[in-house]
C-alpha cells in the first residue's frame, strides 16, 4: 500500500479505472456503493477514504464549530522508485528520444531524459492523470473546432497507447522500416513538427492531440516538483533560477535585483537538509 | 421517494464566498440557516498546508482544488451554428469546488466597478449615442443598483478581508498614490498597500513617467497581520507565489476560510451539509413561491429540504443550470429575443504584453496574487471612445502572482516552443521577463447565452448547461487598442530590450487559461421585462428566491468581479433584514 508522505489521508490511487463509457455507470456504483453515510450522522469515521475530487465523500453534517480533523492532511503521494509501471519497453524506445528531441542535452541543463522525465511521464500515466481523472470523456464525440479545445475520447493513458504505435507505424513506412529512435535528430523533429502542426496525419490516430498533451506533460515533468518523479536533483529548478517550494520571502521582496541565494528545495525537502540527511 | 426533512428559515444552495456572506448576515438575524454544498469541507491545516501548497503540478495542472469535470460540466460553443460539445478539460477558467468555492483559488484582486460601470447602457448612450451602444447586437443595459447603494456594502467587504490598497477617492476628495478614477469611498482600506517587488516598482515607474497615474491594486493579500470585524484573524504574506490557482498556507489570503467561517460555523443555528448536490428548486402549484429545495447526497439518497427562503449561492453558471432546470422563468432565446434565464452571458477580455529585459533580475518567484501595478486610464469610460469602435475598457497591470515554472516561463517573439532553442531563451529569460495583463471588460451580445444542452446529459441524466459564447468586434477593438497602450509602458520600462503584444484575437477559445470571470444569465434590472431578479438579486418570478453572484451582472466590467459580488450579495442581506422579513413578497414592485 502507498502513503503519502506526510498524513494519513490522501487520494485513493485503487479505484476502478473508468472507461469513457462509463461514467455514469462509474457514479452510480459510488453514489449507492461502499462510501456510505448518513445524514444527521455529526462528522463520519477519520478512516473514511478521501477522494481525489468533490464527490464520492460520504455526506457529513457540520454544526456548533469550525470542524478539523487530527492527520487529515491531504499530502501529496510521492513517484514510486523502481522500473517503469506504464511504458513498454516498445514504447520507452519512442518515449526516450522524443523527449530528449523536446528539451535536448547542452550545458545549459539536463535534457528531458536526463531529468528523468520519462519516469514523471510513466508514473503520471498509470495513475490518476493517466486514467483520465478531472477529464470528462463521455460521449458522442465529434471532432469541434480548435475553440472547443480536447475532444478526444481517450484518457491520457489510452492516447499515448494508440498514439505511439501509429507514429512508429508511420516512422516504419516512411523511413524504409526503421524506428523512431534510429532516425536522425533532424528528421525526429521534422517528424514531431508535422504532428504539433497536424501536417503529419495519422489514419488511426490524432497526433496533433497527443502532441499537445506530449508537449505539455514534458514540460510539467521537466518543471515539477521532483516528489512526482521529474525534475531530477532539482536541476530544471536551477538551470532557471527557480528556488522552488520555498515558503518565505518577505525578507527578500524589496531587494530588487539582488539574486536570491537559495538553493533550491522540493516538498520532501532537499539533499542535506534535515539530520537523516 | 424524496424523504422529507425538518422546514429551516433559509436554504443555501453552495457554500463560497456569498452563501458565507449571506449566512453569515441571515444567522446573525437568529434565523435558522442550512447550507447544501455539492462538494467536501476544506481548510487551510488540511487541504493547502504550508508543508505541500507550494505544488504547481498537483493544484494548476492536475486540478486538484478545481471542479472535477469527469463529475460535472458543461457544453460549450462559439455560435449558434456550432453544434456545442463538452468542455472535457478545464482551461479558460478553472471552476472551484467544495466549501469555499474558486475562493479559496483566487488571486484575491478586490475591485469595485465604477460608477458608470453599473450605469453602462445609460451612460454610453449619453455620451456616444444610440448607434454605438448598440453596435455589433450589443444588448446592454444598466444595473439596477447605484454607486451610493453599493458604496457601504464594498466597504463591508475590503474589510472583512482586510484589503490592502490605497483610496484614490476619499468621500469625493482626490488622494495622490490611489486610483484617480474610482467612485467616491467612503472609508480609506483597511491595510496599507503590499510593497512592490521589483517588477510591479519598474512598471509603476514606467507608467508615471509617461503620464498615468499608478497605483497599487487593492488585494485580499495582506500586508500585515490583521483581525477582522468577524474577529478572523490573518498573517502577513510570505510572497510564495502561489496564490492564483492554490489555497494559501499561510491564512494571509482571504476566503471564506479564513474571514467568515470562523465566525459563522460556531453559530448554533448555523448547520452545513456538504457531499449533497441540489437537484431542483421545488415550488408550489402556481409557481410563485419556492417551498425548498430537492437534493442527493453523496449515499445515493435523496431529500426534500423545505425552506421559508431559497438562496441560489453556487457558481454563476450553476445557479443558472438549476433555474433552467427547475422551470423557473423563460428561458432565452436568441432568435427572437425572449426570454431571460441565460440572458447576457459574458466574460472577460485579457490580453498580455511579455516584457523581456537583459540585465535585471527580476526573482518572479517573490509574488502575491494580486500583488500589482495598475494604470487604469483605459477603462471603463475613463477616457474618451469617440470613433474607437468600441465600448468598455481594462485596466492595465503587471501583477507578480509569481514564478510557476510550467505555467510562466516568457519567451521572446520567434522562439520556438520546444527543441535546444526554446530551453536556452527559457533558461535565459525566466528571471529576466515578466507579463503585463490588460483585463478587460466583456458588453452583453444578442448571441451570447446559455440555456440546455440537447445532446449531453449529466451525472444525473438531466441536460448539461449550453454555453454560446464569443468576443465580437466591440471586444477585439478594446483589446487591440489596449494592449497597444499597455506595450508602449513595457517599451519605456527601464532596461526593457524586447516585448511580446499578445492582444485578444479571433473567438473565444477554451484551451489556454483567461479568467474564472463568467457573468450574467441571471440577470439583474429595474423591471421583470428586463431581467431575473430585482436589485436585491430577489427573483422576480419567485419573491423567495435570491440569486447570488456575477450571474446579476448585465453585462461585465473591466475590473476582477468578487468585490461586486460580494458588494451585492451584502445589499441582498441588509434588504432580506430589514424589508423581507418584516414582510415577506416582492421588495420592488413590478
Amino acid at each position: 500500500m502507498r502513503k503519502p508522505f506526510q498524513g494519513t489521508l490522501g487520494p485513493d490511487v485503487t479505484h476502478a479505472s473508468s472507461g469513457p463509457d462509463d461514467q455514469s455507470i462509474s457514479r452510480r456504483r459510488l453514489l449507492g456503493g461502499t462510501l456510505v453515510g448518513a445524514v444527521g450522522a455529526v462528522g463520519a469515521s477519520a478512516a473514511a477514504p478521501l477522494r481525489d475530487g468533490q464527490m464520492g465523500a460520504p455526506p457529513r453534517e457540520y454544526n456548533g464549530a469550525m470542524p478539523w480533523r487530527e492527520g487529515a492532511a491531504d499530502a501529496p503521494f510521492p513517484a514510486e522508485p523502481g522500473g517503469f509501471r506504464f511504458f513498454t519497453p516498445q514504447e520507452l524506445a519512442f518515449i526516450e528520444p522524443a523527449i530528449d528531441r523536446l528539451i535536448p542535452p547542452d550545458p545549459t541543463g539536463p535534457s528531458a531524459s536526463e531529468a528523468n522525465v520519462h519516469v514523471f511521464l510513466d508514473r503520471q500515466l498509470a495513475g490518476l492523470y493517466g486514467r483520465g481523472d478531472h477529464f470528462y470523456l463521455g460521449g458522442p464525440w465529434p471532432k469541434g473546432v480548435p475553440e472547443q479545445g480536447y475532444q478526444s475520447r481517450l484518457a491520457p493513458a489510452q492516447m499515448y497507447r494508440q498514439t505511439i504505435p501509429a507514429i512508429e507505424r508511420h516512422v516504419g513506412g516512411a523511413y524504409s522500416g526503421k524506428a523512431f529512435k534510429g532516425l536522425a535528430p533532424d528528421q525526429q523533429d521534422q517528424l514531431l513538427k508535422g504532428l504539433e502542426s497536424g501536417q503529419l496525419k495519422l489514419p488511426d490516430a490524432d497526433g496533433q492531440a497527443f502532441f499537445a498533451m506530449f508537449l505539455q506533460n514534458v514540460l510539467e515533468g521537466y518543471f515539477s516538483d521532483p516528489l512526482y518523479g521529474g525534475n531530477k536533483d532539482m536541476a530544471a529548478w536551477k538551470m532557471i533560477g527557480f528556488p522552488g517550494a520555498h515558503y518565505d520571502y518577505a525578507e527578500w521582496a524589496l531587494r530588487h535585483g539582488e539574486r536570491v541565494p537559495f538553493p533550491p528545495v522540493g516538498i520532501m525537502g532537499r539533499p542535506g537538509w534535515s539530520a537523516g540527511g | 421517494m424524496a424523504k422529507q426533512l425538518p422546514s429551516v428559515d433559509a436554504v443555501l444552495v453552495g457554500f463560497g464566498w456569498t452563501g458565507a456572506i449571506i449566512g453569515q448576515q441571515l444567522c446573525d438575524e437568529g434565523l435558522q440557516v442550512l447550507a447544501l454544498e455539492r462538494g467536501v469541507w476544506r481548510d487551510t491545516p488540511t487541504d493547502f498546508a504550508p508543508t505541500f501548497a507550494q505544488d504547481e503540478l498537483r493544484y494548476m495542472w492536475r486540478h486538484h482544488l478545481f471542479q472535477n469535470l469527469a463529475q460535472d460540466t458543461l457544453t460549450i460553443r462559439n455560435n449558434v451554428n456550432q453544434q456545442a460539445l463538452p468542455m472535457r478539460r478545464l482551461g479558460s477558467f478553472l471552476l472551484g469546488a467544495g466549501v469555499g468555492g474558486a475562493g479559496i483559488h483566487w488571486n484575491g484582486q478586490i475591485w469595485r466597478f465604477l460608477p458608470s460601470d453599473l450605469k453602462a447602457r445609460s451612460h454610453n448612450l449619453q455620451r456616444y449615442g444610440k448607434a454605438v451602444v448598440d453596435a455589433y447586437d450589443m444588448t446592454v443595459q444598466d444595473y439596477p443598483v447605484s454607486w451610493e447603494e453599493l458604496e457601504p456594502h464594498y466597504d463591508m467587504f475590503e474589510k472583512i478581508c482586510g484589503t490592502t490598497g490605497k483610496a484614490g477617492n476619499l468621500r469625493g476628495q482626490i488622494q495622490a498614490g490611489g486610483n484617480p478614477f474610482e467612485g467616491p469611498r467612503s472609508d480609506e482600506y483597511p491595510n496599507p498597500p503590499l510593497p512592490y517587488t521589483y517588477g510591479p516598482a519598474l512598471f509603476a515607474k514606467a507608467a508615471d513617467n509617461m503620464g498615468y497615474k499608478s497605483f497599487p491594486q487593492p488585494t485580499g493579500n495582506m500586508s500585515r497581520p490583521y483581525t477582522n470585524p468577524l474577529g478572523a484573524q490573518l498573517g502577513q504574506c510570505t510572497y510564495c507565489g502561489f496564490c492564483e490557482k492554490f489555497g494559501c498556507g499561510n491564512y494571509s489570503k482571504a476566503t471564506a476560510q479564513t474571514t467568515i467561517l470562523p465566525y459563522l460555523m460556531a453559530k448554533p443555528n448555523f448547520t452545513l451539509r456538504t457531499e449533497c448536490e441540489v437537484l431542483k428548486v421545488e415550488r408550489t402549484p402556481d409557481g410563485k413561491r419556492a417551498t425548498g429545495v430537492t437534493y442527493i447526497n453523496s449515499a445515493g439518497e435523496t431529500f426534500f429540504q423545505p425552506a421559508e427562503i431559497v438562496v441560489l449561492s453556487a457558481y454563476v453558471l450553476q445557479n443558472v443550470h438549476l433555474l433552467l432546470l427547475s422551470g423557473i422563468g423563460q428561458p432565452y432565446d436568441p432568435q427572437t429575443g425572449q426570454g431571460l434565464v441565460g440572458k447576457n452571458y459574458a466574460y472577460q477580455c485579457t490580453g498580455a504584453v511579455n516584457v523581456f529585459f537583459d540585465d535585471k533580475i527580476l526573482n518572479p518567484f517573490i509574488g502575491a496574487g494580486a500583488l500589482a501595478a495598475t494604470v487604469d486610464q483605459f477603462n471603463g469610460d475613463n477616457f474618451d471612445h469617440s470613433g474607437l469602435g468600441f465600448i468598455g475598457g481594462a485596466y492595465i497591470a503587471h501583477s507578480n502572482t509569481g514564478g510557476r515554472p510550467i505555467e510562466m516561463i516568457y519567451t521572446k517573439p520567434g522562439t520556438p516552443r520546444w527543441g535546444l532553442k526554446w530551453k536556452q531563451e527559457a533558461a535565459k529569460n525566466y528571471l529576466r521577463s515578466l507579463s503585463i495583463q490588460t483585463h478587460g471588460s466583456v458588453m452583453a451580445h444578442r448571441g451570447n447565452y446559455l440555456d440546455l444542452d440537447p445532446t449531453y446529459r449529466d451525472a444525473y441524466g438531466r441536460p448539461m448547461l449550453r454555453m454560446t459564447f464569443d468576443f465580437t468586434d466591440n471586444e477585439r477593438k478594446m483589446s487591440a487598442y489596449i494592449t497597444a497602450k499597455a506595450a508602449e509602458i513595457g517599451q519605456a520600462m527601464e532596461g526593457a530590450t524586447a516585448i511580446k503584444s499578445s492582444p485578444r484575437t479571433g473567438s473565444w477559445n477554451v484551451v489556454p487559461y483567461q479568467t474564472t470571470h463568467n457573468t450574467g444569465g441571471a440577470i439583474s434590472g429595474d423591471n421583470p421585462r428586463n431581467s431575473v431578479v430585482n436589485k436585491y438579486l430577489q427573483s422576480w418570478d419567485v419573491s423567495n428566491l435570491f440569486i447570488m453572484g456575477s450571474g446579476a451582472f448585465p453585462q461585465n466590467a473591466g475590473y476582477n468581479p468578487t468585490g461586486t459580488v460580494a458588494a451585492l450579495a451584502y445589499h441582498s442581506a441588509a434588504a432580506i433584514k430589514d424589508q423581507y422579513l418584516k414582510r415577506p413578497g416582492p421588495l420592488v414592485q413590478a
